[in-house]
């Protein structure tokens, strides 16, 4: 592809509603220093239906440019419209590099755009900075579940392109500010979209699952030791109003669904608060949520690896320990 | 039904450990196996043959010549015929360069068995995680995706999957052919039977070498055909840890954590 500009790009994944989905605005924070030293300018990408208010969160959230598609064709995402979109804005703009989510959708769309574009994606990263000496964005990202670290670039061919798990940044404090919108009509006849939502079951569990975007999350692992153990996790977490989360030996045992994982092959999570339950701490789990601001670990054993990461831990069985904090937590909030 | 499944040989990551005086990752007595994600695609195109038993599944695997032992467990799972695909041309490749010719081997092996009505793969591998090879194939195919899913079925010349989103599950349909990646669902994939193991051990497994895939462009292929470079690798500083609380009883050391957290807003 013919770079135009020195811009970098962040792509803002918009919901049903046309609202942004938090992973965007979390990137408009890396993504404005990077395009200062890349000696450019930000620019947000929206795409969806009905998406004013995702062009004012770009807008307020660090984006000096907005280039906004809106249509009905996008309002559910699908592989096929949202591709042929952004090939077609990075064909007529040529950005140097571009930033997108690693929801489940920004993990479809990252590869199938970078393939039609033939360009290199970095996926999953953790880290994004620009290399001094050559400019070029090195990403780092986990490899080997967590036990390594990679960092790639992307010398000679453009856009630079890379794929970044929610949670890892934090949104940059917003300002009132007009960026430039520039609206961009591209129609996708129904026939190229070759995917069809027939319908969408939702989770199962009145209890949200959203633990991309949760605050306080508690997490139970093998030491919760069935399906029954969840319930003073749970008790806490609404006490505490948090989402449960899991780990992976919680989940294979299927005690609990994937949904819940939180690691390596499940979400990348960044709250202010993470209480790790019966959990030692595998690199797969605490590369998953180490990146948390104030984390707790309650397990048996003190050698467990998740005292290397908490902040506070307490050596005793979390069956003794959550009841109590749950009910003092309950008392002091009342 | 004529289905492929694209599998990886990858070293068990919750395996590795690390050595705590170099720093480095230990690779040796790492036991290799088969992309635990590969196996819930394989389970898949399993659990399409129970329905439509005159199914075929072949499964195709790039890597090294002890890869075939992978390809020799997926035959004694569920498999009907096995190829790899080696040669050193592919080596040092990265998603798009994998990719790329994974695809040119996929039209080769259909010349071989017939055009494939799907194509699955895990959602990602557990040693590199970037869930790419398999879009990136569907886009160098020119076919529609739907990445992970849980479970598929065929109706009426379509597949319809039942993908996990965000908000739960979605069921989706696509008309054939059709890549599909997968993630854990929450069954288990089957074991091998005795006497599938013993038909795998004896069976043939066919190499693919560059000379076979006709159409390919080399340029487009290994170390030279990747546009991502690794620059460099470390191992992951470790948080130093912070007050561990041991009281006489857990409520005591309850109560100190409440006080703990209390005094830093985290209640």
């Amino acid at each position: 592809m013919e770079v135009k500009t020195k811009d970098l790009w962040v792509f803002i994944e918009t919901k049903e509603d046309g609202s942004p989905k938090k992973v965007g605005l979390e990137l408009l924070n890396p993504g404005k220093a990077m395009a200062k030293k890349q000696g450019g300018e930000l620019a947000a990408v929206v795409i969806g239906c009905n998406v004013n208010a995702s062009i004012e969160a770009a807008s307020r959230y660090g984006a000096d440019t907005v280039i906004a598609v809106d249509g009905e064709e996008y309002k559910d995402y699908s592989t096929d419209a949202y591709t042929i979109a952004i090939t077609k804005l990075v064909e007529k703009y040529g950005p140097t590099s571009m930033l997108i989510g690693a929801t489940n959708n920004g993990r479809d769309l990252g590869p199938r755009i970078a393939c039609r574009l033939h360009t290199g994606l970095t996926a999953d990263c953790t880290a994004l900075d620009i290399d001094a000496e050559t400019g070029n964005v090195a990403w780092t990202r986990p490899a080997f579940g967590g036990n390594l670290m990679a960092t790639i670039m992307c010398p000679e061919h453009r856009p630079q392109m890379g794929t970044v798990r929610p949670g890892v940044f934090k949104m940059a404090e917003p300002a009132e500010k007009d960026a430039k919108v520039i609206w961009e009509k591209i129609s996708v006849p129904a026939e190229d979209i070759r995917t069809q939502i027939i319908e969408l079951i939702r989770e199962m569990d009145a209890e949200s699952v959203d633990l991309e975007g949760a605050q306080i999350i508690v997490s139970g692992g093998r030491g919760v030791k069935g399906p029954e153990g969840f319930a003073p996790i749970r008790a806490l977490a609404e006490a505490l109003g948090g989402t449960v989360g899991a780990s992976r030996a919680a989940v294979d045992s299927g005690w609990i669904p994937h949904a819940h994982q939180v690691g390596q092959t499940g979400k990348t999570v960044g709250p202010k608060l993470y209480i790790a339950c019966g959990i030692s701490g595998a690199i797969q789990h605490l590369a998953g949520m180490s990146s948390s601001d104030h984390i707790i670990a309650i397990n048996k054993d003190p050698d467990a690896p998740i005292f290397g990461v908490a902040d506070y831990g307490i050596v005793g069985d979390l069956f003794e320990v959550l009841p109590v904090l749950t009910d003092a937590i309950k008392k002091a909030k009342a | 039904m004529n289905i492929l499944v694209c599998i990886k040989q990858v070293p068990d990551t919750t395996e590795i450990k690390i050595d705590p005086v170099k720093n480095t990752l230990i690779r040796e007595g790492v036991p290799s196996i088969v992309n635990p994600f590969d196996g819930y695609a394989l389970e898949a195109a399993a659990r399409i043959k129970d329905n439509n038993p005159d199914t075929k599944i072949v499964v195709l695997s790039m890597g090294p010549a002890q890869a075939k032992n992978a390809l020799k467990e997926c035959l004694a799972i569920a498999a009907d015929k096995a190829y790899l695909l080696t040669d050193r041309a592919f080596g040092g490749s990265d998603t798009l360069a994998t990719s790329y010719i994974l695809s040119q081997a996929i039209r080769h092996v259909e010349t071989l068995e017939g055009s494939f009505d799907l194509i699955f793969c895990g959602k990602q591998a557990i040693d590199g995680d970037t869930a790419q090879v398999g879009p990136e194939i569907a886009e160098h195919l020119g076919l529609p995706q739907i990445t992970y899913g849980l479970e598929a079925s065929v109706e009426n010349g379509k597949v319809i999957v039942k993908k996990e989103v965000e908000e739960g599950v979605q069921v989706i349909t696509a008309s054939m052919p059709c890549l599909v990646t997968y993630t854990k669902p929450s069954w288990d994939p089957r074991y091998p039977t005795l006497k599938r193991k013993m038909a795998a051990n004896r069976a043939e497994i066919p190499d693919i070498t560059a000379v076979d895939l006709t159409e390919i462009n080399l340029e487009h292929a290994g170390l030279k055909g990747s546009p991502t470079k690794v620059k460099a690798t470390f191992v992951p500083p470790r948080k130093s840890g912070g007050i561990v609380i041991q009281e006489d009883t857990a409520s005591a050391s309850t109560m100190k954590l409440f006080t703990l957290m209390s005094d830093n807003g985290l209640i």
